[in-house]
């Protein structure tokens, strides 16, 4: 059982409160270190059109944080960013399954590429057979 | 990006043309039209991850109706369609792309 767990959390700030992002930020940030997790990244995406109106908005400030932790900060946070009316909307993800998936894909692509590099420098036909006979004399 | 299939960029040329099996005929009245067997663009460019954030990327698989590329016609393999589709859901519901478009 892993202990640590990453978490990708992205929220949309009403824009037209100016200033309050940036608290806004270091105070969630706050709740999950209370928690006992930790932020490895926290920045902002900048304002940008939303593709759909929310709450008649149609402007929002994006903010993206890099949570580790076990999963109760999460719940903590969401809590507060659902009370909070200045949240347009959170999306939470957990990314450390899908990464290490992705770091093994990557791993066994490279081993397979030193193989065939390895192997394009002996002989080609009949080049494995005949190394395998030497080798085990 | 626009929605004209038919000139997307294909990968790896010379590929596809003699072999039969690269070859759909869509057959019937007048239509005849041949459509090639797409290779995947993620497998080509070796992707893993597909990021939800990348909303530049996510937009040419969108048509202008907003509606996912059906993997018949982007030519995605089971897998990257998969973690597209994952990835598009997750930009709507953050409205980083729309859900409709009218």
């Amino acid at each position: 059982m892993e202990t640590k767990r990453q978490y990708e959390v992205v929220f949309i700030v009403d824009p037209t409160v100016d200033d309050e992002v940036a608290r806004l930020t270091d105070n969630f940030k706050q709740v999950v270190v209370d928690q006992g997790g930790s932020v490895t990244k926290a920045e902002t995406m900048g304002k940008r059109q939303l593709a759909y109106e929310i709450l008649h908005k149609k402007e929002g400030t994006f903010v993206l944080m890099e949570i580790e932790g076990s999963g109760r900060e999460i719940a903590e946070l969401e809590r507060r960013m659902r009370v909070n009316d200045r949240v347009l909307r959170y999306l939470t993800v957990r990314v450390d399954e899908d990464r290490r998936r992705a770091e093994k894909l990557k791993g066994r692509r490279q081993a397979k590429a030193a193989k065939r590099s390895a192997a394009g420098s002996q002989p080609r036909r009949g080049g494995s057979v005949e190394f395998a006979d030497a080798n085990g004399e | 990006m626009s929605a004209n299939y038919e000139d997307r960029p294909r990968g790896g040329g010379g590929y596809d043309a003699d072999d039969d099996q690269d070859r759909r005929s869509m057959g019937g009245r007048g239509g005849r039209r041949i459509h090639r067997r797409r290779v995947c663009r993620f497998c080509i460019d070796k992707v893993d991850l597909i990021d939800f954030k990348d909303v530049r990327l996510l937009l040419n698989y969108l048509p202008e109706r907003g509606k996912i590329l059906p993997r018949r016609i982007s030519g995605n393999c089971a897998t990257h369609q998969r973690m597209l589709a994952e990835a598009i859901k997750r930009a709507r519901n953050i409205a980083l792309l729309p859900y409709t478009t009218d």
